[in-house]
């Protein structure tokens, strides 16, 4: 499904060269559940560019559902990220004065696909937000804001979750509530995911661990349940 | 992405700050308006202009002496020699050789202190023959014009144009009054009706009298002097016809056989219209480039609006692409804002600007000033929406490309 080999990315600041992924092997196969760990700067959000297909590697490959993006052009990574990819952000990120639904159509509409309301609406019911499907971002919790963007990365039925810190700004109870629905996705949907965090207490919920160091992967255990 | 869709989009974003919206547009607006008001007052300019010109009379021809023989192709202007006569416009009234000319009428000018009572007035007095009325298209309100036994006669009567009349009679009847031109007496005979028109000289501010009497006692020692030969065509469309057969006529009785030297001209209300368009249609031009200012003054508003609009929602951009936008969704986005921004604009400003035109002549100051109705027409209407569209797609690719552009991380990370 996610194949890396040898990726590297290097930004370049001026004269100065920052190498934040040094050479990464990675493989996650279909209905996985990865939960990245590592310290502040070990390459963490890189990586999830990277898998996103928002930012390419400087070197390696990268093997997308037998697709290798390295060789794509921008057009062709937003095609890409429209259909194999969902996002869920630390900071929700839905497109304010827009309501929940229109938030979730917004992918639908991208790829030109057609009942796009009646797949919003089905995917913001699995998220539990039937109810809320006219309310604006800002009429809606921290915990509802996220669940309407889970709703909305998955309403394109994609290859995979990305998720990067996706309860960073939750309360505890949110946390939980967040991380239960993604377990559950991953059990019942088999929907893969890679989740990106740095607390333990979330990681849990993973079925693999893969820690990063330095833009270096140094464990990559399977959690037991 | 389909029209309804980025529409949707674009009234989503546009309503997301109504007042700045709002504001935007009004540069738009005021733009729009100035250029539909003043191509209405520059087309209502036309129009006033054409209709002065065609009071002058009916297919009318003018036949002005010109000195091209005697000062060796230095022309000094018309009405500058003496090379027409009496006989001349005789036998442009013979009607032999000349079918398409239907009337021919000598002028001559005297200027002249024109006094009633102890009333004082200047007006220039024209002396010519009873078909005066008919060639200049003249109405008569009271009395009648004078008969071809009194030009024989030298009568001293004249008929006198509204214009004089409001200023040497008040209310009293001037027919049957005597005034004095240049202190000989003259009778009043006739009014005519009100022309109307403020552009070319006044056609109401006229002293008609028989050309003999004029030549007798008003033009002294000048003479005989014709210092024009008006002539009028059968019809419109035989102006050209009579023209030639007028130059024809003139060349063979002035027995000049290579026209370019011929001493006289010829120049026809058509020329004359030519002319006046040609000077409302500059006037016109003049008037909306000046609104078109505006215009572009409007649509580096909307540019400005939309770069700091592509700054603020740098983040919804990041969202946008990493969720599927290409490059070209963005573009439309922000393209698509900015012309409704500045059609929507144009729209109102139509509106503003018909209604202005609507309302203008209803304000009495200009009513009476001889200020031109203004015309708007469905052309400018038309061009000044497709313009306004323009604008909006003009001045709003730089800002729309710059936000298709955004790299989706970074613009993810914009706080
Ligand atoms: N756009 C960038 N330009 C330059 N350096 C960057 C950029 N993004 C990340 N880095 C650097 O790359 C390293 C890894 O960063 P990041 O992937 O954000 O780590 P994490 O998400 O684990 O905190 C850091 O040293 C960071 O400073
Ligand atoms: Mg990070």
């Amino acid at each position: 499904m996610i194949t890396l080999e040898g990726v590297t990315k290097t930004y370049r600041m001026g004269r100065i060269e920052v190498p934040a992924l040094q050479g990464i092997d990675l493989h996650v196969g279909r209905g996985e559940f990865v939960a990245i760990m590592g310290a502040s700067g070990s390459g963490k959000s890189t990586l999830m560019n990277i898998l996103g297909c928002l930012d390419v590697p400087t070197t390696g490959r990268y093997i997308l559902d037998d697709t290798d993006v390295a060789m794509l052009g921008d057009d062709q990574l937003a095609r890409i990220r429209n259909k194999k990819i969902g996002f869920v952000f630390q900071s929700y990120n839905l497109i304010p004065r827009t309501t929940a639904l229109h938030n979730v159509e917004m992918p639908l509409i991208y790829a030109g696909e057609g009942g796009r309301t009646a797949r919003a609406r089905e995917a913001l019911g699995a998220v539990g937000l039937a109810d809320r499907v006219n309310h604006q971002p800002t009429e809606l919790s921290g915990g509802q804001q996220q669940r309407a963007a889970i709703a909305r990365a998955l309403v394109t039925n994609p290859a995979i979750l990305l998720a990067d810190e996706p309860t960073g700004n939750l309360d505890t109870s949110s946390s939980l509530e967040i991380m239960r629905l993604l377990s559950r996705l991953n059990a019942e949907q088999s929907r893969t995911i890679v989740l990106i965090t740095h607390e333990l207490d979330i990681a849990r919920f993973a079925s693999r661990v893969v820690e990063l160091r330095d833009g270096r992967i140094v464990r990559d255990d399977t959690n037991a349940k | 992405m389909n029209l309804y869709e980025a529409l949707r989009m674009a009234a989503n974003g546009l309503l997301g700050n109504r007042t700045r919206s709002a504001l935007t547009m009004l540069g738009i607006l005021i733009g729009v308006s100035a250029v539909i008001l003043l191509v209405a007052v520059g087309n209502g300019a036309s129009v006033q202009i054409n209709n002065q010109v065609q009071s002058l009379g009916a297919n009318v021809i003018y036949v002005y002496p010109s000195n091209a023989r005697g000062s060796g192709g230095v022309s000094q202007g018309f009405g500058t020699g003496q090379s027409l006569t009496q006989a001349d416009v005789d036998a442009l009234n013979s009607k032999q050789q000349d079918p398409d000319v239907l009337a021919a009428i000598p002028i001559a000018q005297s200027g002249g202190q024109i006094t009633y009572g102890n009333q004082n007035y200047f007006a220039p007095t024209t002396g010519t023959t009873p078909d005066f009325p008919q060639v200049r298209n003249y109405q008569l309100a009271e009395g009648s014009f004078f008969s071809a036994d009194d030009v024989t006669a030298r009568h001293r009567v004249v008929v006198l144009g509204q214009t004089v009349v409001d200023n040497l009679f008040g209310t009293t009847d001037p027919i049957g009054q005597t005034i004095k031109i240049s202190r000989q007496s003259f009778r009043v005979i006739g009014v005519f009706a009100q022309k109307g028109g403020t552009g070319l000289g006044s056609q109401d501010n006229v002293v008609v009298a028989p050309i003999t009497a004029v030549w007798a006692y008003l033009t002294g020692a000048r003479g005989k002097v014709i210092s024009q030969i008006v002539a009028s065509a059968s019809s419109a469309g035989t102006v050209t016809q009579a023209e030639t057969e007028i130059t024809t006529i003139l060349l063979e009785r002035h027995q000049i056989s290579d026209p370019a030297q011929a001493d006289f001209q010829l120049q026809s209300q058509q020329d004359i219209l030519n002319q006046a368009t040609s000077i409302s249609t500059a006037l016109t031009l003049v008037l909306g480039a000046i609104a078109g200012i505006s215009l572009v003054v409007g649509g580096i508003g909307i540019m400005n609006i939309m770069l700091v609009t592509v700054t603020e929602r740098t983040r919804e951009i990041g969202i946008r692409k990493a969720i599927g936008a290409r490059r070209r969704d963005i573009l439309m986005q922000f393209l698509i804002e900015a012309m409704v921004l500045s059609g929507l604009g144009g729209a109102l400003g139509i509106a503003v600007g018909a209604l202005l035109a609507l309302e203008a002549p209803k304000i009495s100051a200009l009513a009476t000033s001889g200020f031109p109705t203004p015309v708007v027409s469905p052309t400018s209407v038309v061009l000044a929406f497709c313009v306004s569209v323009a604008i909006g797609l003009f001045f709003g690719i730089y800002p729309a490309n710059r936000a298709a552009r955004l790299h989706p991380i970074e613009a993810l990370r914009y706080e």
